[in-house]
């Protein structure tokens, strides 16, 4: 037998066919939801960044988001994972995926922070004058005219988190969870034959990875041309 | 005091008023037929100091005309007045109210002051209507929620009242709903005096300076402003645009609207203006009608200016 005669022979068994599905799903679960996750904090941290305040307790905020921008950029994600899994939601009790995501979330949201950051800096301070002028508090024109256009702006860029985010998921079977990368990993241990599943596995994430790249385009071209309406 | 040596002034300490560290003085009674009064007004970049100590009072129904040579603090000034610049030190009173004073809510007060941008500034997130309507849907939206919240507080309160000493709902006069349509209704009305109502729908990329310009008058109109402040509303211009904007500024003068205007156009200011402000190195220079700005001059500094742009 071949060698994709034996990985085939493996992979189209209900059991393991089940396993990649799972695999998959919750691959993707982690990557969205991380997604979401990162994207509020990083909009919540960026807006406490950039308060334009004296305020002590704003200032201890600031540090705050700081010192956590700080931690989540400056240490691997593999080590955050280990640390927090192992170690800070030892005793809690919630569905292990919902945990993941929650992590990832958290280590994105400091990386959207940065983003979201830049993408309200890129938006014009007028528009911001403006909505002040006509007695908005700082924070509903934030909401409503600021944020819209820095999240616009920063589309791009938040479609390369997102894959980044999609790629780094894989490391989430060192824990245990069973994501695509573990599934594929069982058939490869279990037959001997590594190339094959594992130019597979590669080929998955990279499938993912142009599909996540076509929704970013088709999202930017519709905000280019919801303006022109 | 040792040696002459200007002591630490302290920032005041009253109750009810808190201003930053840099307000140091004393505030005065502000006058109460005053719209505006500005005291002692000051602003400072760094070292540069932009706006030096102006004392100025602005009446209902005043339209103002501010003119002056490029960096003479006449766009500084205007952003005081409703302090979208922080004064590094002075007062700004609206309506009796001292702006500068950081217990007053500025949100509130600054409804009622129109303001108009240069670049026009319309939201481009936002449809031409949303413009319009965003203000008065939130902050109508704002206010009820307020009330529904107090009068919750009340009913409760009321529960362990006897029936005469009840306290008194407040009231609530329009659903979210209504709100929400009325705000509509206004802005079409807007748009149509502007003969843009056909614009509703569009994002405002589309528009022409002219119509952005005359949006964003009408954005500001849409919260029923006391005053109107324009900050050079026709220096962003192409040419063939300048006259419709003016015309509409024109059109509230004579409806009465008590404006401060920054303009360079100086037959518009000798034509609508009550009064001619001429700003220069940070403070009002020289100040009267129309007639005395512009046909008798006194500093040379405003000599100078006038030959230039007349
Ligand atoms: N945000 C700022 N930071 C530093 N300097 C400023 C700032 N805004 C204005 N200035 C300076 O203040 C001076 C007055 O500016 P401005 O009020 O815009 O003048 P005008 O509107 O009369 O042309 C200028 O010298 C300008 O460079
Ligand atoms: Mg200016």
């Amino acid at each position: 037998m071949s060698s994709f005669e034996i990985f085939w022979e493996r992979f189209s068994t209900p059991g393991t066919l089940k396993s990649v599905l799972t695999g998959l799903q919750n691959t993707a679960a982690i990557a969205v939801f991380g997604l979401i996750l990162g994207f509020l904090i990083g909009c919540i941290i960026a807006t406490v960044k950039i308060i334009p305040s004296q305020n002590i307790f704003v200032t201890i905020l600031k540090r705050l988001a700081d010192a956590y921008i700080a931690v989540f950029r400056g240490t691997p994600m593999m080590v955050q994972l280990l640390l927090l899994h192992f170690a800070v939601f030892i005793g809690v009790n919630i569905p292990p995926v919902a945990e993941v995501s929650l992590i990832f979330g958290l280590n994105s949201g400091a990386y959207m922070a940065e983003i979201m950051r830049s993408g309200i800096n890129s938006v014009d301070k007028g528009q911001m004058e403006a909505a002040r002028s006509l007695g908005l508090s700082y924070f509903t024109a934030m909401i409503r005219v600021v944020l819209p256009q820095a999240v616009k702006n920063a589309v791009p860029t938040i479609g390369n988190e997102f894959i980044s985010l999609l790629k780094e998921t894989s490391i989430v079977s060192v824990i245990g969870l069973a994501d695509i990368t573990r599934a594929f990993k069982a058939i490869a241990d279990s037959t001997f034959e590594y190339f094959i599943p594992y130019i597979a596995l590669a080929l998955i994430y990279f499938v993912l990875v142009m599909i996540i790249s076509l929704i970013i385009k088709l999202i930017e071209r519709r905000l280019k041309k919801s303006e022109k309406r | 005091m040792k040696n002459g040596n200007a002591a630490k002034i302290k920032p005041q300490k009253i109750k009810g008023q808190k201003f930053i560290k840099t307000q140091v003085t004393p505030v005065e009674p502000c006058d109460p037929n005053a719209m505006i009064e500005v005291q002692h007004l000051t602003k400072s970049y760094g070292d540069l100091k932009v706006l030096s100590d102006i004392n100025e009072k602005i009446f209902q129904g005043e339209k103002i005309a501010i003119i002056g040579p490029s960096g003479g603090g006449k766009s500084t000034f205007l952003r005081c007045l409703n302090v979208l610049e922080d004064p590094t030190d002075g007062y700004v009173f609206f309506e009796g109210n001292n702006l500068c004073n950081l217990k007053v809510n500025i949100n509130v007060q600054r409804r009622r002051m129109g303001m108009v941008f240069q670049q026009f500034n319309l939201f481009n997130n936002l449809t031409v209507l949303k413009n319009i309507t965003l203000a008065p849907v939130r902050i109508g939206l704002q206010d009820l929620r307020a009330a529904q919240r107090k009068n919750f507080f009340i009913r409760f309160k009321n529960l362990f009242k006897s029936t005469n000493k009840k306290m008194p709902l407040l009231p609530v006069q329009k659903t979210a709903k209504e709100i929400k349509s009325e705000a509509r209704e206004n802005a079409i009305t807007l748009l149509q005096r502007i003969g843009l109502a056909d614009k509703c729908n569009v994002y405002p990329s589309t528009l022409s300076g002219g119509q952005r310009q005359r949006i964003a008058i009408v954005r500001a109109l849409a919260m029923n402003p006391k005053v109107m402040l324009f900050d050079e509303p026709t220096s962003a211009l192409d040419p063939e645009m300048v006259g419709e904007v003016l015309q509409l500024i024109k059109q509230l003068a004579d409806d009465g609207m008590t404006m401060v205007i920054v303009t360079h156009e100086m037959g518009f200011a000798r034509e609508v203006a009550t009064r001619v402000l001429f700003m220069a190195d940070g403070k009002i220079a020289e100040q009267g009608s129309p007639q005395q700005i512009f046909q008798n001059p006194q500093s040379d500094r405003l000599k100078d200016f006038l030959s230039k742009v007349l």
